[in-house]
């Protein structure tokens, strides 16, 4: 017999939602609040738990079509390539600046490079978390 | 003043604890136990919104939210456990 799991689905499908706005807003607040590319990258992976909980592998998968020991390797080779790529300014390895820009929304902004090293970051936690956890969920 | 009230909060908050922690040990089913361990991170979130209080920080507001979905997350997979026996489904219509 199916289980009829509707209220576990209606919530996951809005707390979803909810979880990953606080995740990708912990991600941007690591440079001046608590926060950063680790504790994002873990809130997005437990949001993918979240839906690998309330629905199962196949269908997660098919709807979320990441390959996420990929997205590890990408976040490592992203993270080192943003400390390489100091060399091309004479700097030593991953030396990070920031500057002042001025965006058509959000005005006056400061972007540094350290948000690029901190997406490889919240890539390769992603992709760990969930590598971890589907490969032992798949162990039967 | 205030401070006292807030240490008052914190010794309730410990006590209730304290109350879940006895269900956990002496729980005689499961799902007691994970009840008391749902209620365990409810009484913490509260805890630290009381020291962010008596700190004076907005620093561990994000920790609040955070309790908040790692419980929630948590005694889901507990209960699909309890339930099915497997905590993640391969496919669900078989």
């Amino acid at each position: 017999m199916r289980p009829n799991d509707i209220l576990l689905h209606s919530v996951t499908k809005i707390a979803t939602f909810i979880i990953l706005t606080f995740s990708i807003y912990l991600f941007f607040a690591g440079h001046h609040n608590p926060g950063g590319g680790f504790i994002g990258g873990l809130a997005t992976a437990s949001v993918v738990v979240l839906l690998f909980l309330a629905f199962d592998v196949e269908t997660v998968k098919k709807y979320l079509p990441l390959d996420f020991q990929l997205m590890t390797a990408l976040g490592v080779l992203l993270a080192v390539l943003t400390g390489v790529g100091s060399f091309f300014f004479d700097a030593p390895f991953l030396s990070q600046t920031f500057d002042y820009f001025e965006l058509p929304i959000f005005g006056e902004v400061e972007l540094a490079t350290a948000v690029l090293f901190d997406i490889g970051v919240a890539m390769a936690v992603i992709g760990t978390a969930v590598t971890i956890i589907l490969s032992i969920s798949e162990a039967d | 003043m205030f401070e006292k009230v807030l240490m008052i909060v914190l010794i309730a908050l410990t006590i209730s604890i304290i109350a879940a922690i006895y269900r956990v040990v002496k729980g005689p089913s499961m799902p007691d136990r994970v009840i008391a361990l749902d209620m365990i991170g409810i009484n913490l979130v509260a805890a630290v919104a009381v020291i962010s209080v008596l700190l004076k920080t907005y620093a561990f507001l994000e920790v609040i939210l955070l309790i908040g979905i790692l419980s929630f997350v948590g005694t889901i997979a507990f209960a699909r456990f309890i339930e099915r026996g497997v905590v993640i489904e391969r496919n669900r219509d078989n």
